[in-house]
């Protein structure tokens, strides 16, 4: 508690626990489901077990996903530091909110595809999901081509997000990248920098 | 420097997923064996089979499996069906006698709302252990452009590294040609686990077998034959009375080869009569039923799983390409002549 008590109360220099976790496990859980999901359209032995993976692991991205939606818009965010330009700041906030959307929207997308392609949504065993939208050819087709397109345009925003992440680790050092790795407790020693709120 | 690091990661992330799609690398994939069918068929077709006819019916379970397999299907009285009656070649207005190679593909949904999808061939087993062999041949066989016969020696090569195929090659020199759909048998080709709700693990192959008497086309009937004569005799045959196979289990023996789908079981392996498809309608496959449907064997209900038959999880994918390709064209208005439209250019 000994550092910068006034930025603390107005904007955290780090992301709170929940966020963390979230964060961390879904950059895997998602990262292993763009695989899974080129992987599954293109292997000849192992599109059995991928596509068996594949849909609850979907399903558990979507609702962990409106977890981390939920604790996003409830609890403070660190801001950007003021050193970033503002059209960086604007890039970053609008492909974060594409992120979202995407994390979301993809599963949606893919339980939608498999309803409309009469196919069930099948979780473990027994256990299946309803129908999402009607048996239909042609919604069908249009919801596999957007699923997949989708998919392409998340795997480059998180390249993206990656490479700028590790520019802020590396290169930048501007506590942005230790906003999400680190709590605050780890930060004692460090002095705080200036920041702005950019929204 | 650290900046080099950061797009060697980004760069070595993105050349790695480009492999797992299958775009860089070349090695043979699901889209490997449609080639350029994916791209260059006449749209709305399924790239394979592509002349058939959507059937209708319903699956009496015997009840005789039930104590094999949890499955649904297998105590449930009467199952719904949805299936289609195709012929091998891939050109979907070839000639009925282009081709010995009759299937049937079926679609059985329980009213736990599970579904066993699967696509059999009179064919009685796979020529090749694995999917590989199944491009190997194809490439074997292509006749050569300066004699018009296959090459003997890519031929002998062939036979060297499957010779499990020579078995299937001989058959199909003398294997007779079907007159009637009603009277193919169909077999499943590869094989399953049936679960028991004990726990036991009971490998399978089953076939539908014909209630109608197997009669040979002689040569000579074959080439006075019309040109759609199995879809007019099987019309002719359902608009009179329902067309009947028994679906009879073969189960393994300890030893037996499960995942290789060339090896077929000795006869004398127990058979369980499962229960009996009743073929009660037919109707072009334009006009739908059947059409939409992606006859994948891998969507089993519970109660049957997959063995690890190499061929079995390559249709999977291949199937789900020729699948996804023709809805596309549906969807995009290109398919004309497949979905019953006259062509408007």
């Amino acid at each position: 508690m000994q550092d910068v008590p006034t930025t603390r109360t107005r904007s955290p220099r780090h992301f709170n626990l929940t966020a963390r976790l979230l964060h961390w496990a879904m950059a895997i859980a998602i990262m292993a489901m763009l695989f899974i999901g080129v992987a599954m359209m293109s292997s000849l032995a192992l599109r059995p077990v991928l596509i068996d993976v594949h849909q609850p692991l979907g399903i558990a991205i979507l609702c962990l996903a409106l977890v981390r939606l939920a604790n996003r818009f409830c609890r403070p965010v660190p801001a950007l530091p003021a050193s970033i330009p503002r059209w960086q700041a604007v890039a970053a906030h609008l492909l974060h909110g594409l992120l979202y959307l995407l994390m979301v929207g993809l599963p949606v997308l893919g339980w939608a595809v498999r309803s409309a392609g009469n196919w069930p949504v099948i979780l473990l065993g027994d256990w299946s999901l309803p129908a999402l939208v009607p048996e239909n050819p042609v919604l069908y087709a249009w919801l596999r081509l957007a699923h997949g397109a989708l998919a392409w345009l998340l795997f480059a925003i998180i390249l993206g997000h990656l490479g700028a992440a590790l520019m802020h680790a590396w290169v930048l050092r501007d506590g942005v990248f230790s906003s999400m790795a680190r709590g605050a407790s780890d930060e004692r020693a460090k002095a705080g920098s200036g920041s702005r709120p950019t929204s | 420097m650290p900046v080099l690091v950061i797009a060697a990661i980004v760069g070595a992330l993105a050349l790695s997923f480009a492999w797992a799609a299958g775009l860089v690398g070349g090695r043979t994939t699901t889209r490997t064996f449609l080639g350029d069918s994916l791209q260059h068929f006449e749209p709305g077709y399924r790239r394979a089979h592509g002349k058939g006819i959507c059937f209708a019916g319903v699956f009496r379970s015997s009840n005789a499996a039930a104590s094999l397999s949890t499955a649904r299907v297998f105590a449930q009285d009467e199952v719904p069906a949805i299936g289609r009656f195709s012929i091998g070649s891939a050109d979907p207005h070839a000639p009925d006698a282009s081709t010995a190679t009759v299937s049937m593909a079926l679609l059985l949904s329980a009213d736990d709302r599970s579904q066993w999808r699967m696509k059999l061939n009179n064919a009685p087993y796979f020529p090749t252990r694995d999917a590989e062999g199944f491009l190997a041949q194809r490439h074997a066989f292509e006749p050569d452009p300066t004699t018009g016969q296959p090459d003997p020696a890519r031929v002998g090569a062939f036979f060297e590294k499957y010779p499990e195929a020579r078995k299937a090659v001989e058959y199909k020199a003398t294997a007779p040609w079907p007159s009637s759909f009603a009277q193919a048998q169909y077999n499943v080709i590869n094989a399953f686990i049936l679960l028991a709700a004990d726990g036991t693990r009971q490998p399978v192959r089953w076939f539908m077998r014909p209630h109608a008497p197997f009669h040979g086309l002689s040569p000579e009937e074959r080439a006075r034959s019309s040109r759609d004569f199995l879809f007019d005799d099987i019309k002719k045959r359902v608009a009179q009375a329902p067309v009947r196979w028994d679906l009879v289990l073969q189960l393994a023996q300890a030893g037996d080869p499960v995942d290789d789908p060339s090896q077929p079981w000795p006869a004398e392996r127990q058979q369980v009569v499962a229960g009996t498809l009743e073929v009660t309608s037919v109707r072009d496959q334009r006009e739908g039923g059947c059409r939409d449907i992606n006859f994948d064997p891998t969507l089993v209900p519970s109660g049957i799983a997959l063995s690890n038959d190499p061929v079995l999880a390559a249709r999977a994918g291949i199937y789900s390409h020729s699948y996804n390709a023709r809805l596309r064209e549906i969807a995009f208005g290109r398919a004309t002549d497949a979905i019953g439209q006259q062509e408007h250019k």
